[in-house]
């Protein structure tokens, strides 16, 4: 579906299918997380620092608030050649390195971080992408295999296939609002170990595309089953920033892990990932993330950083807004009310974009939402009619949205959902008339769907 | 648990550089500057890498003030910035949709690579460049990176096989990374470093009793070497891979900087389509440029661009899909616009635009590698294009038994003593995959700062007694020299 899309639209406005009459004149994409595209505006701390780094002569310029000059000659500094333009170390300027240390440990109430663990890549998907090259057997070797929850996120599955490691899901719980089941986990390893090698658990926390925030003791089963089957964390943590669901508390992998003590903080080996493009900056086009490995050894490193020389560093603009992200202006600086108003704000909307959309969807007969407490993903179980069911009737149910209504949302058998349930993948970003628009003709649609099937014509499988 | 298993053998097998080694000394040695250690300098001058920002070049004004008003808008609507600037950047913000923060298109946004077939065209004097073929890259390292992808998929046996030059930048190990193999051809260190087709011929017969060779890879301008190719030799080429059914894949990266009287630099897409068929129609040609190096020189800022000729559809179709799973930066490819569409006569930012072009680059490779040519114990090729100096080191013998005493090559030894006595981080030849037996480093030619001085610093270690002792401060030996320098 993903590719249906990319061939045929672009973020241009052109009309697709020449010569077709449409009702519409624009695609909508509800399913790629693209705030500032859909008018969500950036952090303006952020565009001002970045703006002195590249031409230092604004640092003279006393129009930008003092704590934004100091912040921009901090981060000239810690360049190479005191210049955006120069490459860094193939795992990112040892300075931001340290700052992503240090608010990591601050986050963690106090749990160690070593810089050297830190290596920024270009976007989470690059880090993982390097992860598994890592992590992957060769020809001769039996497959080595990853558990991966299902619904994934729907880049993993093309991430995995690339370095040829095997995926073997273990089902998350609709019906608990996507928790993890340890059952599961336990039926899933059994079913991994007679196919491949299982080496590693994928875990989102919070959930891609579910939303789902783990509490605590969920997060220490995983953990001990882990450490039991002797096997690889690999936490996907980019929407830490983005859990909105009252009452609910986020924590990172590395710091129950700690907590639970040495048995466990000692031996199980984890590698975090946080990313610049998700949360509340939505900076997807710098390009900047990071990847934090624990208890893995010295040599292991090395070899990351091997590869990394090999791959593409993160440019340094993404770089120096990692620093921005991680540690923002604080209370006392001239910049900390803007600031915050404007994370606030960006929350705010995210936030009841992603409940309006998830409540208008539940209130649509067939569909049933699970409500998503971290992330801005919505992501509803269609019931589709026996008639329409099929081989990717999702898939099918999709592009018919998109060829009738100019409408893109992602099918959830992208996301591993296959045989018997339906899902669509959202991610409604910003409130703009254009997106509420396509939801109601989202609704609209559906409808039609729905009713062409209890007396209508029977769908076409092309 | 040995962690060691975790690893894919592919990876293991990747060469540690010996330029990783002298990265971690140079850290270690600045760590030490600054807890107070005494040193005979004050600081490390890396010119190992392609940083010329670090040692002395101007980012381009130009360049840099329209980048910041798209990050930061309000600076076009203020009167700080040159006028040429602000519409600039008024134009190219509404092309990137408001925002350096959006997701860029995968293959780059469409205005940018409208941008880059056109300069292509102007450069190619009217050699047709569609933008259909232009994929925006992260720089030329990327742009091979996605090519070799493209060519290794999946476990085959045998191996696929790259004709790779030597001396070359990492030699081998973007490819061995990706599955593939690297075999070598040896440029003619003692003509300014050519290409002979026979060279070539030797090694494309060697490869195939070993792996499957499907591509050639050349690097012109050269690097390190700094050799141009005629149009004589790129003609040869491409009758070389015609004949033998090669894929040419063409790092131009150092297009921008020619240094040697009367030097051209013409591109083979140029070369292709002037020899017209059978070649032009059928030789499979993938070019690579950047703004990472030349007078941009904005490495950091990921922009680069690769262009398919002659590339079956399906492939680019397959290519497409393949780097769908990349984001690419919207600021690199403000750089690249920029560089691709640089001002003209007229424009209010224009003057200092050229001045800051005359000014660099060109003089100081110059003066450096006449320098450099004329000291005893060093020999240089001529450098005709791109801004690295490639000399080669002729070791005294007790040098050359130090270093195997203490299980180093003799090359990364010497720039191991240079790095701890001076402060100066240059490259050891034999990361660029020259054989045993002759020596050589490499380094960027420092645009402003004083050549003379560390050209001199170089001078006392094949001079002076300075490999077998290490007290000698570094002003006694500057004073043994009485140079006529200034």
């Amino acid at each position: 579906m993903y590719d249906y899309l990319q061939s045929n639209f672009s973020h241009d406005s052109s009309p697709p299918f020449q010569g077709v009459p449409k009702t519409f004149s624009r695609v909508v994409d509800l399913c790629s997380f693209d705030p500032q595209r859909e008018g969500v505006p950036p952090i303006t701390f952020l565009q001002q620092v970045l703006a002195v780094c590249f031409y230092p002569e604004l640092l003279s310029d006393e129009n930008f608030a003092l704590d934004v000059r100091q912040r921009a000659r901090r981060l000239i500094q810690s360049c190479e050649g005191s210049s955006v333009g120069c490459y860094t170390p193939s795992s990112g300027l040892v300075y931001i390195q340290h700052r992503i240390a240090e608010f990591i440990t601050r986050r963690d109430a106090g749990v160690p971080t070593d810089a050297h663990s830190i290596f920024i890549c270009s976007g989470f998907w690059r880090t993982l992408t390097m992860m598994t090259k890592l992590l992957s057997s060769s020809e001769g070797e039996p497959q080595n295999g990853v558990l991966v929850p299902l619904p994934y996120p729907h880049t993993l599955a093309m991430v995995l296939g690339l370095a040829g490691i095997r995926s073997v899901p273990y089902r998350l719980r609709e019906d608990t609002g996507w928790a993890m089941d340890l059952e599961e986990l336990q039926r899933a390893i059994r079913t991994a170990r007679g196919c491949c090698r299982p080496m590693a658990i994928f875990i989102s926390n919070p959930g891609n595309p579910t939303g789902h925030v783990q509490n605590r003791k969920s997060i220490e089963e995983v953990i001990k089953f882990a450490a039991a089957e002797k096997l690889f964390l690999l936490v996907n943590e980019v929407d830490q920033h983005s859990v909105h669901g009252s009452g609910i508390q986020w924590v990172s992998y590395k710091k129950v892990l700690f907590d639970m003590g040495p048995k466990y903080w000692e031996g199980v080996q984890m590698a975090s990932f946080h990313s610049l493009s998700n949360g509340l900056m939505g900076e997807c086009g710098l390009r900047a993330g990071y990847m934090e490995l624990v208890n893995v050894d010295k040599e292991v490193m090395i070899f990351a950083e091997t590869l990394l020389n090999m791959d593409i560093s993160s440019p340094v603009p993404g770089q120096l807004a990692l620093d921005i992200l991680l540690n923002p202006p604080q209370p006392s600086e001239p910049s900390y009310d803007l600031y915050t108003q404007e994370i606030l704000t960006n929350l705010a909307t995210l936030t009841e974009n992603a409940l309006r959309a998830h409540d208008f969807l539940n209130s649509l007969p067939g569909m049933s939402c699970q409500p998503a407490v971290g992330g801005f993903y919505v992501y509803p179980r269609v019931d589709l009619p026996a008639e329409a069911a099929g081989v990717e009737a999702d898939v099918l149910y999709c592009q018919e949205l998109l060829e009738e209504q100019g409408v893109c949302v992602g099918a959830g058998s992208e996301n591993g959902n296959t045989g018997g349930e339906y899902h669509l993948r959202l991610d409604p970003s910003s409130n703009t008339p254009t997106r509420k628009h396509a939801l109601v003709r989202l609704g609209a649609f559906h409808l039609r769907f729905l009713d062409s099937y209890s007396c209508g014509p029977h769908l076409e499988t092309p | 648990m040995s962690q060691h298993r975790l690893v894919n053998p592919l990876v293991r097998n990747i060469r540690a550089l010996k330029r990783g080694a002298l990265v971690r000394q140079a850290v270690r040695i600045e760590e030490e500057i600054k807890q107070g250690m005494k040193k005979p300098y004050n600081e490390v001058i890396d010119v190992s890498r392609d940083n010329p920002h670090a040692t002395g070049m101007k980012p381009m004004s130009f360049s840099r003030q329209v980048i910041a008003s798209c990050i930061y808008p309000e600076l076009i609507d203020s009167d700080k910035m040159p006028l040429d600037v602000r519409e600039r950047a008024k134009t190219l913000l509404e092309c990137i949709g408001g925002s350096v923060g959006c997701y860029s298109d995968t293959i780059g946004i469409p205005i940018m690579r409208d941008s880059v077939s056109d300069f292509l065209t102007r450069r190619d004097e009217g050699v047709p460049s569609a933008s259909g073929n232009i994929f925006i890259t992260h720089g030329s390292d990327h742009g091979f990176g996605l090519l070799l992808t493209m060519l290794v998929r999946g476990d085959r046996s045998p191996l696929v096989g790259v004709l790779t030059p030597v001396p070359s930048q990492d030699f081998g190990n973007a490819l061995v990374a990706s599955g593939a193999t690297a075999v070598p051809y040896y440029l003619d260190g003692q003509q300014g470093w050519r290409l002979h087709t026979e060279e070539l011929q030797r090694a494309l017969r060697s490869a195939r009793e070993v792996c499957d060779p499907i591509a050639l890879y050349v690097i012109n301008p050269g690097d390190p070497t700094g050799h141009v190719q005629s149009r004589e030799s790129m003609e040869e080429i491409i009758r070389f891979v015609y004949e033998e059914k090669l894929l040419l894949f063409a790092n131009e990266d150092h297009q921008d900087i020619l240094i040697g009287e009367g030097c051209m630099f013409i591109s083979y897409k140029k070369v292709l389509a002037e020899m017209g068929s059978p070649f032009s129609d059928a030789v499979e040609l993938a070019s690579i440029h950047s703004a990472s190096k030349g007078f941009m020189g904005e490495g950091g800022l990921h922009g680069g661009y690769l262009e398919l000729v002659n590339f079956d559809p399906s492939v680019q179709i397959e290519f497409d899909r393949l780097i769908s799973l990349l984001g690419l930066p919207i600021i690199g490819q403000l750089a690249l616009e920029v560089m691709l569409n640089p001002l003209q006569p007229g424009e209010p930012s224009y003057e200092q635009y050229q001045e800051h072009i005359r000014e660099t680059l060109v003089h100081n490779v110059t003066r450096a590698f006449e320098v450099l040519d004329s000291l005893p114990g060093i020999s240089c090729e001529p450098i005709n294009g791109g801004a690295s100096m490639f000399p080669r080191l002729h070791l005294p013998h007790i040098a050359i038994h130090q270093a195997k005493e203490e299980e180093k090559l003799p090359d990364f030894f010497y720039c191991s003593r240079l790095l701890e006595q001076t402060g100066l981080c240059v490259c050891p030849g034999s990361d660029l995959g020259l054989p045993e037996g002759t020596y050589h480093i490499r380094y960027k030619a420092p645009p402003t700062l004083n050549t003379n001085v560390f050209i001199i610093l170089l001078l006392l270690f094949i001079t002076s007694p300075y490999l077998q002792s290490e007290n000698r401060p570094v002003s006694e030996c500057l004073n043994f020299l009485k140079l006529p320098y200034n």
